[in-house]
């Protein structure tokens, strides 16, 4: 059921959410909270959003969007029983009551289970410190998503607190898990990395930084190169250069020393692919916290290269 | 090769929980390609396992059976299992990526030419694709076929048992033999080729999913361990039931019967999950010495024919459609005594459980398909109330849903509004929203990614498919020896009467599940 209630507060929220599950007749038993940030004019597809990020864990989901009207006031809107086993909230804000959000989204969240936040758009420069950052455990924004991609993932790097993560990062694990394999099967010392990808690209920073951060060699990165996203990670060896390329986005070649070269489909995934691999865990990711420090490194030692020539 | 040996995989890391494991270069094998499984589960779950990038760049899959086919006829018929039966969304580029490393080999079982192109295609494959040499052999065909698959991939050389440099795995399905002398003879056949890691015996019914969920709730949790025994647990119910009848499986089924189709396996390895004690680790094998201790411990009833039922189902409404009893089915004896209901109660003494019966029953085309775990625990000691207050008040019980939507039901009393004092029994219940897209695998992706990966099944070894048939054996042999016919049940209902007299015997119920 939809249940809209307008110019409302957090009782009036909540009773209406009591007497919808009453009406229906189910005990809450959800998993987590999660607030959803978003634009007015992405709202339909912020909704759609939520509900593919529902339908795997029984949650609340909160979806926060500023409204245009001048009086101070919000206006809920309540999902129940529709197609998602959890409940959707979605708030308008309007007035100054934008700049106090967090004093509304504080008393609709889960009585003592986890808190995520994940902004769609546009991301505060400090998740971390951002009030509705702040109530959450688990902070997920996207470099890619911002007009500037390589300068928002260098942002989020220098202001990394733990709980942050960055769909960039989500996006890399099928590289990642491509690369990690490659390895065990060529278990052999790496000299050199090669890292190439399209213009603007994050994912290839954040990558070039996790492979650096691991291996403990400089990692060359080219940008512009012809295809989509990342385009392509060469490993030298002793023996010869375990490399992976992938032009249209889909399908990648696989080669390494002394084998036939092989395809192997590596495709970009989309974001409700996406944010269901990020609630899996929500626990600090150690990993991702090293990659963003190396990441910042990298930055810092370009930046010093320039000021210099 | 020492400096590969010592080498650790800089890209590797404990911490790194999201990087999944890709199994290694390989080639799997399948016998039986023609089967209903293979083409509704089998194929479908390779392909969902590429699609999720867990498989290797070179991978390889044949085909072998006795079909006049070309490759192109056998991609074909990988190509639309995949398409009609896949959980993941079709991909193009996926599919170009499993076709590089189809292949068909035709043949038949006792021809040695037929397994010498297999092993000629498996070497062009290692070339082709870079297997690497390893194997993975999977027997989707009826058990009499198994010697002598086996013992062909022996005499040619396909089974490497002490190769260090590849592998070679072998999987095999239920029914692992029909009593105890027949898995014995089944174990003496597969272990004189394979090594016991190298063997994977599959139930179907029980994922890995299912195992670990039940682990998690009984090992992660403090609130159930204190009542987990004897003080607290009063009986254990274990169902599984199937709306189904036999279907197209009346070939299988004649002669087989309910306990050993499910008993054997799949609900004695829930009793094991239930009543063992905890692992010291969620190692492959701390937890089989633990289910083996308990399965060691468990034995059938002393006294059979009041502890045991079994029923064949009668012609009925089920579920609003008329259906046939199982006399009348297509290829069933119309004399046969195969029970399609069995309930037995089993003992396990040890300290932690004497005195409280398990209950298992197993039967076909029931109200509806459920498969779960009911502890019922004792009435309080004491009740502060008067008779009236508490007439509808049950015991407590603890449910571990299985299947179709796995969750976690809890009974309790709680007091009805607006009487004076009139306490009734209330459900609350848990389940994790139904999964999609990519989340959850299907418990066949599992299944192939941990025999690719070489990951110690979970699945039953050998000694714990013997502790099980010595529980079942001697029931069998009991109702073999009393030649009668099983009492009928009408379709769509909870089973005969014996059922229910059987657990009315103790004073107890069934559950409706």
């Amino acid at each position: 059921m939809i249940i809209n209630v307008r110019d409302t507060n957090a009782t009036g929220i909540h009773m209406a959410l009591v007497k919808a599950r009453h009406n229906i007749g189910v005990a809450s038993s959800m998993v987590f909270t999660m607030i959803v940030i978003a634009d007015l004019k992405h709202y339909d597809r912020a909704l759609e959003a939520c509900h593919d990020a529902g339908r795997e864990h029984p949650s609340r989901i909160i979806l926060v969007t500023n409204g245009q009207a001048k009086a101070d006031r919000v206006d809920a809107e309540i999902r129940l029983g529709e197609e998602v086993p959890g409940e959707i909230i979605s708030l308008k804000f309007h007035g100054e009551l934008v700049e106090h959000r967090d004093s509304v989204v504080l008393p609709l969240l889960l009585p003592d289970s986890p808190v995520v936040a994940w902004w769609r758009a546009g991301a505060p420069d400090k998740p971390g410190e951002d009030p509705l950052g702040k109530l959450a455990i688990r902070r997920i924004t996207d470099a890619m998503g911002s007009s500037r991609p390589l300068a928002a993932i260098e942002r989020r790097a220098r202001n990394y607190s733990p709980g942050d993560t960055d769909l960039t990062w989500t996006r890399l694990t099928p590289w990642r898990a491509l690369l990690a394999a490659a390895v065990d099967q060529y278990p052999s010392p790496i000299s050199e990395v090669r890292v190439e990808a399209a213009i603007n690209n994050a994912a290839s920073l954040l990558l070039s930084a996790w492979l650096e951060d691991r291996l403990g060699v400089e990692v060359i990165r080219t940008e512009g190169k012809k295809g989509i996203g990342i385009t392509g990670v060469t490993l030298v060896t002793d023996n010869g250069d375990i490399s992976i390329a992938r032009e249209d986005g889909k399908m990648a070649t696989f080669s390494a020393p002394g084998l036939p070269c092989r395809q192997v489909a590596l495709r970009r995934r989309d974001s409700n692919a996406l944010i269901t691999e990020e609630l899996r865990r929500l626990d600090v990711d150690d990993i991702f916290a090293s990659a963003m420090s190396t990441l910042v490194q990298r930055c810092e030692r370009m930046d010093a290269g320039k000021a210099t020539t | 090769m020492t400096e590969a040996n010592d080498f650790v995989n800089p890209l590797r890391d404990p911490q790194d929980r999201r990087l999944p494991r890709i199994a290694g270069p390989c080639a799997l094998v399948l016998f039986g390609v023609t089967g209903d499984l293979a083409r509704k589960k089998l194929m479908p779950a390779v392909y969902d396992l590429a699609n999720r990038g867990l498989l290797p760049p070179g991978f390889g899959l044949i085909g072998f059976a006795r079909r006049d086919w070309e490759q192109e006829d056998f991609a074909k018929i990988v190509h639309d299992s995949v398409k009609e039966r896949a959980r993941t969304p079709f991909r193009e580029e996926v599919w170009k990526q499993l076709l590089e490393g189809i292949r068909f080999v035709p043949g038949t079982f006792d021809s040695d030419e037929s397994f010498e192109t297999l092993k000629a295609t498996l070497d062009d494959l290692d070339r082709a694709q870079g297997t690497g040499g390893n194997h993975a052999f999977y027997l989707s065909i009826p058990p009499k076929a198994f010697d002598q698959v086996i013992s062909m991939l022996k005499k040619h050389g396909l089974a490497k048992r002490d190769n260090p440099q590849a592998w070679s795995r072998v999987v095999i399905e239920k029914p692992f033999g029909n009593d105890l002398a027949t898995a014995q003879e089944l174990e003496r056949q597969v272990s004189s080729v394979f090594h016991s890691e190298s063997v994977f015996r599959i139930d179907h019914y029980l994922g890995k999913e299912t195992v670990q969920n039940l682990l998690a709730l009984r090992f992660a949790n403090e609130l159930f361990e204190p009542i987990w025994n004897r003080s607290y647990v009063d009986h254990v119910q274990i169902t599984m039931a199937e709306d189904i009848g036999i279907g197209g499986r009346a070939g299988y089924y004649d002669g087989v019967g309910a306990a050993r189709d499910v008993i054997q396996n799949h609900l004695l390895q829930l009793l094991a999950l239930t009543a063992m004690e905890e692992p010291t680790s969620f190692d492959a094998d701390q937890l089989r010495t633990e289910k083996k201790k308990v399965l060691a411990a468990a034995r059938p009833p002393k006294d059979m024919a009041a502890h045991t039922a079994r029923g064949q189902y009668l012609a009925g409404w089920a579920g609003g459609k008329l259906v046939p009893g199982y006399l009348e089915e297509d290829g069933i004896n119309p004399k046969s005594q195969t029970e399609t209901y069995a309930a037995i109660r089993v003992d396990i003494d040890n300290r932690r459980w004497a005195g409280v019966p398990f209950y298992l029953r197993s039967a076909k085309r029931m109200p509806r398909r459920v498969t779960e775990i009911a502890l019922n625990l004792r009435r309080a000691p004491h009740l502060p109330f008067t008779h009236s207050d508490i007439e509808a008040l049950g015991s407590n019980a603890l449910v571990l849903r299985i299947q179709p939507d796995e969750g976690i039901t809890l009974r309790f009393g709680a007091k009805v509004p607006a009487t004076l004092m009139e306490i009734r029994d209330v459900t609350m219940d848990f389940a994790y929203g139904t999964s999609f897209a990519e989340s959850s695998p299907e418990a066949y992706e599992r299944l192939i990614l941990d025999v690719l990966l070489g990951d110690p099944p979970l699945f039953p070894q050998h000694e714990e498919v013997e502790l099980a048939w010595k529980i079942l054996d001697p029931i069998l042999d009991f109702w073999g020896e009393l030649d009668t016919q099983p009492e009928g049940y009408p379709s769509g209902t909870w089973g005969p009467s014996c059922g229910n007299d059987m657990l009315a015997r103790d004073g107890f119920v069934w559950r409706r599940p």
